[in-house]
């Protein structure tokens, strides 16, 4: 089927303004970071119950009013890559997530919607920095290195299964970003909680990284499940070690030592967050090296 | 003895065993993403060992280019398994005793627990908890004198239960299609081939399971009609399709040809086997006139050795007809290699192709006359001449020239060699692996066990009402989430506001 020119070009200049966005609200985020004082109290931790207790109003500092346009450009740079998104699939008729550039866009998206979701509920607003700078990385190596002109795929790829192989594990993926950042915050904050006394408790770090891996967890079995479902009927057998195969296993194996550490004494905390880093770091791996350097079945990157 | 087993076994199922061997697992797998295997690759094997020296040599000792058939591997695996299983038993039968279990007694001190609420109120102690009742329905309850232990959340075990022993079952049905399943390969001729099950001989490649000898296949004959490749302008493959026929069952008795459209993504599902499309070719053919007036024609396929225009070599071998001295009849034989371009480009007066497609094939032929070593009992390639008799001057260079589709050629002798056309050949893989449909059972029960146990929260909740000295009732709430307190928190406030701030 042809290709819609328009629309494709449409669909890269709302990508790089997401790009731009991003990169704007970034700034925003570490202006707060770096001009606001670190709280008194930590908010959260308190027992008792959180809702009935109302929580005196305070007038918005300078600082914070930095932090809250840099939600809202998240939320703005968010839509505009949805928008990037649609539009691909529209000007190739397929589900837009044929080659690695495409692959980002969805995985970056699923990364900071999770991540907005999160900060709703969580007074972590602040750390946005660091979670939009791998995620601002990732886009800019998508727009340029990886970058793949809206074409149709292979006949491999033809298949329902396209649409809902990978863009559920691309989606588990994106999810997968967030622990990692705030696993790796953890584990910065453990080692001298005075020296960072602007990141939050590594309590409620441990929390936002369990309840994303608990979330993007059962997604990224699924996922696994749904490729080897679509490999029976495309490559003739649902398992085969192809070399992407055994890395999203190997990650698969890594997150439920993080489930398992989790629930063990002497693992939980720092154990447990290293094993997420480690789960996160196979995740990349997986993305660059085995698509771009080691040839297998899954080298769909279009690029030669 | 016994205490020396029981703590080996104790020590086997432990969680802390169990996230060792995860890792070792995670370990052990990364090789076979990282180094060339066998069963993906076995060319590609040999590049490396052949490289590395001895350290290829070592790492092939190993098993490394095997990793998923090493013992090893196996080793970890399974001992994982078993310290799963050890795990599992215990849990399974305090499953079946807490199933039936009341919840526990409510604590002295509800104010201590991780989420408390309490309020007073005019209403009596009996209305409160009555009310309460009527607020904690689909919790498991148990009422007494002022007071109410709740619990809920039974289902995050059972879904617990139902992944892990998924898991199990995956595994075991895993092996089982490893056991009897097999897989094979075939190139059939894409101009009415036929290829049937009838037994190992019948394939190309073959990789039968541990228990499978071959005598046993599934009845089972294809037949290629036609072939059909589309390409986008860039060379990009578009879509394959073979028109079939195929016969199973009863059909290979009434001998009816049932067609199907076979392609990629689109596998024939037969008799509990599955045929796939897995590659392409072309097949040139070439007719031998020889001196004598009898013609030979030869159709073999040639194998692409440019996946992106599909420049393709191979060779056809002829023997000289009407000759009945053997010793004559080998030293005459004939062989056409070379190169065919589907799409034909001349870079000086070396053929190139620049597209997959058939639009102006054309073929740079080498033909040798001699000794083509077929006879001498030792398999040889079909798509290649056996260099080693070109070097022993057995088989000797007699024309070299570029033949589009009709274009002859005369060799000194009187033969001619025409080449007549092309055909497409198609590659088939014919699997066989009846467990697997049990493995997408188990899958499916992983992903439904997983998704359970977690987002239910093992939780509880009581409520204890008290009558005052001033006549009016102190209403306690306290929370407990069993697993993990994320999330419990909004879910307790809620109950523990509706119970007390309405009453306040």
């Amino acid at each position: 089927m042809p290709v819609n020119e328009t629309l494709a070009t449409y669909s890269d200049w709302t990508f790089n303004s997401a790009v731009g966005v991003y990169v704007l609200a970034m700034v925003l985020y570490l202006c707060e970071q770096a001009f606001s004082r670190a709280p008194k109290k930590e908010p959260v931790a308190a027992g008792g119950i959180p809702g009935l207790v109302e929580e005196p109003r305070r007038d918005l500092g300078r600082p914070e009013r930095l932090g809250r346009m840099g939600a809202a450009l998240t939320v703005l740079g968010a839509a505009l890559q949805l928008v990037a998104l649609v539009l691909r699939g529209l000007s190739t008729g397929r589900a837009p997530w044929g080659n690695m550039y495409e692959y980002v866009i969805l995985l970056t998206l699923a990364a900071v919607v999770t991540w907005i979701v999160l900060m709703a509920k969580f007074p972590i607003r602040r750390l946005g920095g660091f979670v939009l700078l791998p995620i601002v990385i990732l886009m800019f190596l998508g727009g340029t290195v990886l970058y793949a002109e809206a074409a149709p795929v292979m006949p491999a790829l033809q298949s329902y299964w396209l649409a809902i192989h990978v863009s559920v594990i691309s989606i588990s993926s994106g999810i997968l970003l967030v622990p990692g950042i705030a696993s790796i915050l953890f584990l910065i904050k453990d080692r001298k909680p005075e020296k960072f006394p602007k990141v939050p408790s590594t309590d409620v770090l441990d929390r936002i990284a369990y309840r994303s891996t608990v979330l993007a967890f059962p997604l990224f079995t699924a996922g696994i499940i749904c490729g080897a479902i679509w490999a029976e009927a495309a490559w003739g057998r649902f398992w085969g070690w192809d070399p992407k195969e055994t890395v999203a296993f190997v990650s698969w194996v890594v997150y439920a030592a993080y489930l398992h550490a989790r629930a063990t004494a002497g693992w939980r905390g720092r154990g447990a967050a290293w094993i997420n880093v480690l789960g996160f770091a196979f995740t990349v791996f997986n993305l660059f090296f085995i698509n771009l350097v080691t040839s297998g079945l899954h080298s769909y990157a279009g690029l030669n | 003895m016994i205490a020396f087993l029981r703590n080996t076994w104790r020590g086997l199922t432990s969680m802390r065993t169990a996230l060792i061997l995860l890792f070792l697992l995670a370990l052990a797998a990364m090789p076979g993403a990282l180094l060339p295997q066998l069963s993906l690759n076995a060319r590609k094997v040999d590049e490396y060992v052949a490289q590395h020296g001895w350290w290829g040599r070592f790492l092939q000792k190993l098993g490394f280019f095997e990793v998923y058939a090493t013992p090893w591997f196996a080793a970890i695996y399974l001992m994982l398994f078993v310290s799963l299983i050890g795990c599992l038993l215990p849990r399974t039968f305090e499953y079946f005793k807490q199933a039936t279990a009341k919840p526990v007694l409510t604590p002295r001190n509800l104010s201590r627990l991780p989420h408390h609420a309490q309020a007073e109120t005019d209403s009596s102690p009996e209305e409160v908890l009555a009310e309460a009742e009527q607020h904690l329905r689909g919790w498991r309850k148990q009422a007494d004198e002022n007071t109410i232990s709740a619990e809920r959340g039974f289902l995050r075990e059972t879904g617990n239960l139902v992944f892990h022993f998924a898991l199990l079952g995956l595994l075991v049905s895993f092996a089982i299609g490893k056991m009897v399943g097999y897989e094979g390969t075939v190139i059939v001729q894409a101009n009415g081939g036929q290829f049937c099950n009838g037994g190992i001989a019948n394939y190309d490649t073959f990789r039968p399971g541990l228990r499978v000898d071959g005598s046993d296949l599934t009845p089972l004959c294809v037949k290629v009609d036609d072939f059909k490749a589309e390409y986008l302008p860039n060379g990009q493959a578009k879509s394959f399709h073979a028109g079939i026929g195929y016969q199973s069952g009863e059909d290979l008795e009434s001998g009816t040809w049932r067609p199907f459209d076979l392609e990629v993504n689109h596998p024939l599902r037969t008799a509990g086997d599955r045929v796939y499309l897995q590659g392409h070719g072309y097949t040139p053919q070439f007719t031998v006139t020889f001196p004598n007036g009898v013609k030979r024609t030869s159709a073999t396929q040639w194998v692409p050795v440019d996946p992106v225009t599909l420049a393709s070599e191979g060779a056809a071998k002829f023997d000289p007809p009407n000759i009945t001295d053997p010793e004559q009849r080998r030293k005459n034989q004939l062989a056409v290699t070379g190169l065919f371009a589907p799409s034909s480009a001349m870079h000086g007066s070396i053929l190139t192709s620049n597209f997959p497609a058939l639009n102006n094939p054309m073929v740079a032929v080498d033909v040798y006359r001699g000794d083509l070593g077929t006879d001498d009992g030792r398999g040889q390639s079909i798509f290649s001449i056996d260099k080693s008799l070109v070097d022993q001057g057995r088989l000797t260079k007699v024309a070299r020239k570029n033949l589009a589709v009709g274009d002859e050629l005369s060799l000194d002798d009187g033969t001619r060699i025409r080449f007549d056309g092309v055909n497409d050949w198609v590659s088939l893989q014919i699997s066989h692996d009846p467990s697997q449909v049990w493995v997408l059972l188990f899958a499916v029960l992983i992903i439904v066990g997983l998704g359970v146990s977690l987002t239910v929260k093992r939780r509880r909740f009581w409520v204890r009402a008290t009558r005052q000295d001033d006549g009016r009732t102190l209403v306690e709430a306290g929370g407990l989430a069993r697993t993990d307190q994320a999330g419990y928190g909004e879910e307790f406030t809620r109950l523990a506001t509706s119970l007390l701030i309405k009453e306040t």
